[in-house]
């Protein structure tokens, strides 16, 4: 209905085109980007011979705004003459749909992919490198989707559970002597703790003022560990933490006690081995993530999560305890936070609360949400948006962080309920195809 | 014979200075449909939502005879009410919009499958009798889809589906707790007059079919006094006629309430007959 009501009105529009309005709105972008511009592109610090000197760049602001003019009438026209952009309201997508319907294709292919990766000629180190850290934040996206794509609790302090795998992990390897295998299931079990903890106080909490105590418990947790300096060594970090061995092999030239992958296989040394294992070892635990998220949502815990989602009030009327359901949320998503934050601790060596800003929870909720909320693919896509796009960016030197904002602002422009808005069902009656076609 | 239900004794709900409801005592019999009516703001809902256990009741006694016995409803916190066979529907469609049809009936069997899936693990690990359960369940949920007329809609989103049909999945949804009382929150609300004597006809199946007893708020009077067994009016939180439906259809108090003080006197002739054969209903 909606729809045909703007198409009505584009269809006006798109037969005469108001010049004076779109010169005015030019005159009106072209002054924002001159106030903009002025101080940003206008002066220039230049260094040398000892001292600072300043540079007026005033052809270049001019050169700036005048491109601004230009642009924002010849959009005017373009849209005069074409029509307004469709709107993308709740509608998934052909493609979107596409991947959805053969996710399982996709997934497949995805792991085959992650699992020849390093011994593919373009998988050098770097590679594998920036590889780990892309699936660091695929696991971290797809543990935060338990809670906020599922159960639609929005939590802006998921960083808390990371930072607290990590120094669970690196305080009993510390004090205790315990090696990474151990320590991983305590972590989760510490950072599940943490979540009920913080899901006591906000059960009865949505939206926003959810947001607001989340986002205060995360920096509850990155100030503890900054000021307990007895415990944490405060901002000092906690550095030693032991490498993660393969059934009791080392990744090292030499080892203390027991053998080394090297000796034990009879290879030579390289330090490359460490770097591979440890890509597999976070392909491992996110695939299990992911493999729990999936099975998860089709029983009847992941149904209730994504129907108080919904519907709270619903949920009660039909003998649903929203507050177990919502605090197994909180648990198991803090839980798999924690087993990511165990294999952070033990890939750098080193913790310290630097890590554990809130620029990391801001990043991983913006790969759930540009994702689409509750898309397993999603976040993976979404990931790669934000892990690589700053590593593609690099020739760009400071302007990639410009490339990576306007990029999610186009994300959100084009796709506003994420890249992957469809929603799969977990239980279908009729085969695919049969029944009647919803309306999309 | 049948046998009492669900007794409300004194019910009494107070919001700060204003009573919502006020000493209201009635009894839903099993196996009949117990209408509520009476004017917008008379308290109906507040009734159903101390019942459901939405609002804690600050007086009174609700004894509801279900699937383990008797039990006092004010005592129950909310979401363990419809574990003993109390089911509602919401005045405005309460569904969980962008979950299927099918979906929505399976999840209201929550609490079975919670239990069958061992509390997640044994589900998780793809233990046979989970499997069976929701087979089980879906069994149930396309029962009731199909008697709804929604079998070939099951996979749809249940906010595509058309207002009607929402509000029967709705009524589907709060069937699958297999419940003992169903209580409908203005089920013809929205609903043209086919549909609302299709509606009318389903709810007697259902109270035939299933042998559940119905709790209604209905505004539509032809709907009421065509299925109700018996009719509690309220005015004001306050009881004012209960009994059949010829009995209050024919009470000067009824009718008082719902077209004022001196509605008799002035009313056109036709008007006061459709009044009669209605029951006082707009």
């Amino acid at each position: 209905m909606s729809t045909r009501a703007t198409r009505a009105r584009s269809g006006l529009a798109a037969g005469r085109f108001d010049a004076a309005r779109a010169l005015r709105e030019a005159g009106l972008a072209a002054f924002v980007a001159f106030v903009l511009f002025l101080p940003l592109v206008g002066f220039e610090l230049v260094g040398g011979e000892g001292r600072l000197g300043l540079e007026y760049r005033f052809d270049w602001v001019l050169i700036g705004t005048a491109a601004v003019f230009v642009g924002h009438f010849l959009i005017s026209l373009i849209r005069a003459v074409r029509g307004p952009a469709r709107r993308a309201q709740g509608d998934a997508g052909p493609i979107a749909h596409f991947f959805t319907v053969h996710a399982t294709w996709f997934g497949v292919a995805g792991v085959v992919i992650a699992f020849v990766l390093p011994w593919t000629p373009f998988g050098n180190r770097y590679v594998v490198d920036v590889a780990t850290t892309l699936l660091i934040y695929v696991m971290l996206g797809w543990g935060l989707n338990i809670v906020v794509g599922l159960a639609g609790l929005l939590d802006l302090g998921y960083v808390a559970f990371y930072a607290v795998g990590a120094y669970s992990y690196a305080l009993f390897a510390q004090w205790f002597g315990l090696g990474f295998w151990e320590c991983l299931p305590i972590a989760g079990v510490l950072a599940a703790m943490a979540g009920i903890l913080l899901g006591f106080p906000v059960l009865r909490l949505r939206g926003d003022y959810l947001a607001i105590v989340t986002l205060g418990f995360g920096e509850i947790i990155r100030i503890i560990l900054l000021n307990w300096y007895e415990v944490t060594r405060g901002p000092n970090g906690i550095s030693g933490i032991p490498r993660p061995t393969l059934f009791g092999l080392e990744f090292a030239r030499y080892s203390s006690d027991g053998m080394t992958f090297h000796e034990f296989f009879g290879i030579q040394y390289d330090s490359h081995h460490r770097v591979v294992f440890l890509y597999y070892l976070i392909l491992l635990l996110a695939l299990i993530t992911n493999w729990f998220v999936l099975r998860i949502r089709r029983l009847p815990l992941g149904r209730a999560w994504e129907a108080l989602r919904e519907d709270e009030i619903a949920c009660r009327a039909l003998g649903i305890n929203p507050t177990n359901t919502k605090l197994t949320a909180f648990a198991l998503g803090a839980m798999f936070g924690g087993f990511a934050g165990s294999f952070f601790a033990t890939r750098q060596g080193f913790v310290s609360p630097e890590s554990f800003t809130f620029i990391e929870s801001a990043t991983i909720l913006a790969i759930v949400v540009l994702g689409g909320m509750g898309s397993q693919l999603g976040v993976v896509l979404a990931a790669a948006v934000i892990v690589l796009l700053p590593e593609f960016g690099r020739e760009f030197e400071q302007f990639r962080m410009l490339l990576f904002g306007a990029a999610m602002v186009g994300i959100m422009v084009w796709r506003p309920r994420g890249l992957m808005a469809f929603r799969e069902p977990t239980v279908l009656l009729h085969a695919r195809g049969r029944g009647e076609e919803a309306p999309r | 014979m049948t046998t009492p239900l669900l007794v409300v004794e004194h019910l009494t709900m107070r919001f700060g200075g204003l009573v919502a409801v006020d000493d209201l005592s009635f009894t839903a019999m099993d196996w009949k449909i117990t209408a509520i009516i009476g004017p917008n703001g008379a308290g109906k809902t507040t009734v159903f939502n101390c019942l459901t256990g939405f609002y804690r009741p600050t007086v009174g006694r609700l004894t509801f005879h279900g699937r383990h016995g008797p039990v006092l409803l004010e005592r129950e916190e909310g979401f363990r009410i419809p574990r003993h066979g109390i089911a509602r529907t919401f005045q405005n469609i309460r569904l969980f919009a962008n979950m299927t049809a099918l979906e929505n009936l399976v999840v209201a069997q929550h609490n079975e499958l919670m239990r069958a899936s061992g509390y997640t693990v044994l589900g998780l690990i793809g233990w046979k009798g989970y499997r069976e359960a929701e087979r089980r369940a879906v069994d149930l949920a396309r029962y009731w889809l199909d008697r709804m007329g929604l079998l070939p809609r099951a996979d749809w989103q249940a906010g595509a589906l058309p207002y009607g049909e929402q509000r029967k999945l709705e009524i589907a949804r709060a069937m699958c707790t297999r419940p003992r009382l169903l209580c409908l929150d203005e089920p013809a609300a929205g609903l043209n007059p086919r549909e609302t004597a299709e509606l009318a006809d389903l709810l007697v199946e259902i109270r035939d079919r299933e042998n559940i007893g119905i709790l209604l708020i209905e505004h539509d009077m032809s709907m009421v006094m065509r299925i109700s067994d018996h009719i509690v009016v309220l005015d004001h939180g306050r009881k004012i006629s209960e009994g059949t439906p010829e009995s209050v259809r024919n009470d000067p108090v009824v009718i008082k309430a719902y077209l004022g003080e001196s509605a008799e006197e002035e009313l056109p002739e036709e008007v006061a007959e459709d009044l009669a054969r209605t029951g006082g209903g707009s």
